[in-house]
């Protein structure tokens, strides 16, 4: 699958395109298929990401995971510092990361 | 240390303004990304993988108490509590909002700091020696000579858009602390033979993708002949320098290029025009400037004595404070690479703890070194054991100065959009296999360097023992590389062979140091012995 993500233009917090929206959680991403780039020139003039591109996903039974390690670090934040993570409380948040 | 005079305050001042003003005009739309992109780069405010990180300039490593505390502060009032100290000599916040940065450079510019040229094709912050002031070995103190280039180079309209970013570093003395020669300028300052000070020029040095050591271009520039100099070394390079390919657009390439010599007679002829111009500052400016220099008010008669007796305290004394010039004080480093910890990362508490120590203790001064640790440069012999008592109960205590744990680390892939790997988690790694102290100070010292992508930022080229992060089919791979260093025998590390895992080049960097104990003659670092065996033996461990 093919998801967008970016970064917001206010906070710098990564984001997902959900379908509607933009999310903090990767779990959310949809898939653009064709329509990642106009998707991509619409939010970027409409002002609601920052440096948005495309990237190719997988979605599992688990998640969805962005197939590059760069794009799963982005995803979950640092991996070593998992108390920044999108689920600080799960120990096991990195596993699927590296 | 220097202060501000209504010139300076009021640059920063206005160029917070500008930048307020730039940053609503973005978030309201009315600039893109490709133009707001230059403009926040000026000010020192990147987009990394997670979030916008800003890099806050530290000229010459140095700073005072108050600095040192909005620095804690703003990292926990704007940031997620900890900061990170850069192999430049900066403090770089990982997670930071756009819409409050205007707010925190309004609160930089009430300690006289700012971002301004910490990124860009501009001349960098000005880096130096950490001890300066309080080495024993050095000439004078270069900082002047550094805070006048600092000057020179604020807003400098003709080198705002260089080929590519341009860094320099000053020092006074012959032990090189400040990786000197691997800046685009590294200047020495020094006597010549009638005793007159002077500025020796390196020029074209560098670590990224083609790292190479600057070559001396002049031995001997008047110290107020130096601004014109440097002038004419940059309009060199700015006239000449590549513009198509930023691969290839680092002064170093030019000189590599054309030739350390016809870059020198180039630099002379320009030389002799830009003195007809009188650009040069009047000696009564660095005049001026030295006098914020001036030796903070030392006692006399101090005892060079210290009690031992407590023995944790002994070997942290042994490692991590050096001689300093005036008798009854020491140079003390603080460690920021506790073992598993993260190289350079301090919290707030920790930032403020160390700027309340520097008032207490070092006459209000502190220090950022390129190795990403803490310089308290004047700290009384008699006050060293209660200092370090505080350091221990707030986790600064490590006795690892130069030691194998006292890792140069890059943000790596956890934090950096440009990294193809981490550096973090094999710093700790390494930092864990090396936990014993006493292993580790059998070693000797041992400067280990990893850099998460080729552009270097760890210094791998420099380090005894560099490592490269680098993508292999999307997964981390790690280069091993043995022999380098950016001490006065400035070197280029060597490439050992194929690539590792992450564990594979911890156990790799594990049967080299075998090697070394095995192989080490009478007073020998790993750095002297690599050189007088040469690689085979290294590489018959590592690989056979």
């Amino acid at each position: 699958m093919k998801i967008l993500t970016g970064n917001d233009l206010k906070t710098g917090d990564v984001v997902w395109w959900d379908g509607q929206n933009w999310s903090r959680d990767v779990n959310d991403a949809a898939d653009a298929g064709g329509d990642a780039d106009a998707i991509l020139a619409r939010e970027d003039a409409a002002v609601r990401v920052n440096a948005g591109y495309v990237i190719d996903a997988l979605r599992t039974g688990d998640g969805v995971r962005p197939a590059h390690i760069k794009d799963r670090i982005r995803a979950l934040g640092p991996t070593v510092r998992l108390d920044f993570s999108l689920k600080p409380a799960d120990t096991n948040v990195s596993e699927w990361v590296l | 240390m220097y202060q501000y005079d209504q010139y300076d305050q009021a640059m920063v001042d206005a160029r917070v303004a500008e930048f307020r003003g730039q940053v609503e005009r973005r978030l309201a739309g009315e600039l893109t990304e490709d133009q707001f992109k230059p403009l926040r780069l000026k000010n020192g405010l990147y987009l990394q993988l997670h979030a916008y990180m800003l890099r806050v300039a530290i000229p010459y490593g140095t700073l005072n108490s108050r600095q040192m505390r909005l620095l804690g502060d703003i990292a926990d009032k704007y940031d997620r509590g900890y900061g990170h100290f850069t192999t430049r000599q900066n403090l770089q916040y990982n997670w930071i909002k756009l819409e409050e940065t205007p707010d925190i450079l309004a609160d930089l510019a009430t300690v006289e700091m700012h971002a301004i040229q910490t990124s860009g094709n501009c001349i960098r912050n000005i880096s130096s020696d950490q001890y300066a002031g309080a080495a024993a070995d050095e000439l004078v103190d270069p900082r002047p000579y550094a805070e006048l280039l600092r000057q020179w180079s604020s807003f400098h309209p003709e080198f705002d858009y260089l080929p590519r970013k341009f860094k320099f570093a000053v020092i006074a003395s012959d032990t090189d602390r400040a990786a000197m020669r691997l800046h685009d300028i590294g200047i020495q300052i020094v006597a010549n033979e009638c005793g007159d000070i002077g500025a020796k020029f390196h020029v074209g040095g560098g670590m990224g993708r083609t790292p190479m050591i600057a070559p001396v271009i002049r031995e001997f520039v008047p110290a107020l002949q130096m601004i014109s100099y440097a002038e004419a070394c940059l309009r060199v390079y700015n006239r000449y320098g590549r513009r198509d390919n930023k691969y290839k657009a680092r002064i170093k390439i030019l000189i590599h290029e054309i030739g350390a010599d016809e870059y020198r007679r180039q630099v002379e002829e320009e030389f002799a025009h830009v003195l007809t111009l009188g650009l040069e500052p009047p000696a009564a400016e660095l005049a001026r400037i030295q006098g914020f220099f001036a030796d903070p008010g030392f006692e006399t008669g101090l005892s060079d004595e210290v009690d031992r007796s407590d023995p944790d305290f002994a070997v942290w004394l042994n490692q991590n404070t050096v001689a300093h010039k005036q008798p009854g004080y020491a140079v003390v480093t603080i460690s920021l690479k506790p073992i598993g910890g993260i190289p350079g990362d301090a919290s707030a508490d920790q930032i403020r703890l160390m700027a309340d120590l520097g008032r207490d203790h070092s006459f209000d001064e502190l220090r950022v070194t390129h190795s990403q640790n803490i310089v308290l440069p004047h700290v009384k012999k008699a006050d060293l054991y209660a200092l370090w008592q505080k350091l221990e109960a707030a986790g600064l205590g490590s006795a690892n100065l130069d030691l194998i744990s006292d890792i140069i680390a890059c943000p790596g892939l956890d934090y950096c959009s440009l990294a193809n790997a981490r550096s973090i988690p094999l710093a700790q790694k390494i930092s864990q296999r090396f936990a014993d102290l006493d292993r580790q100070r059998d070693l000797g010292e041992l400067k280990l360097k990893i850099s998460g992508c080729i552009n270097a930022c760890g210094h791998h080229h420099a380090g005894h023992i560099g490592i490269l992060g680098v993508d292999r089919k999307g997964t981390e791979n790690y280069q091993l590389s043995f022999g380098g260093s950016e001490a006065a025998d400035t070197s280029l590390a060597q490439i050992t062979g194929p690539g590792f895992s992450e564990d594979g080049v911890v156990d790799a960097v594990e049967k080299a140091t075998n090697v070394y104990l095995a192989q080490r003659s009478e007073g020998e670092r790993f750095l002297d012995t690599y050189r007088r065996i040469g690689m085979a033996p290294f590489k018959e461990a590592i690989y056979g």
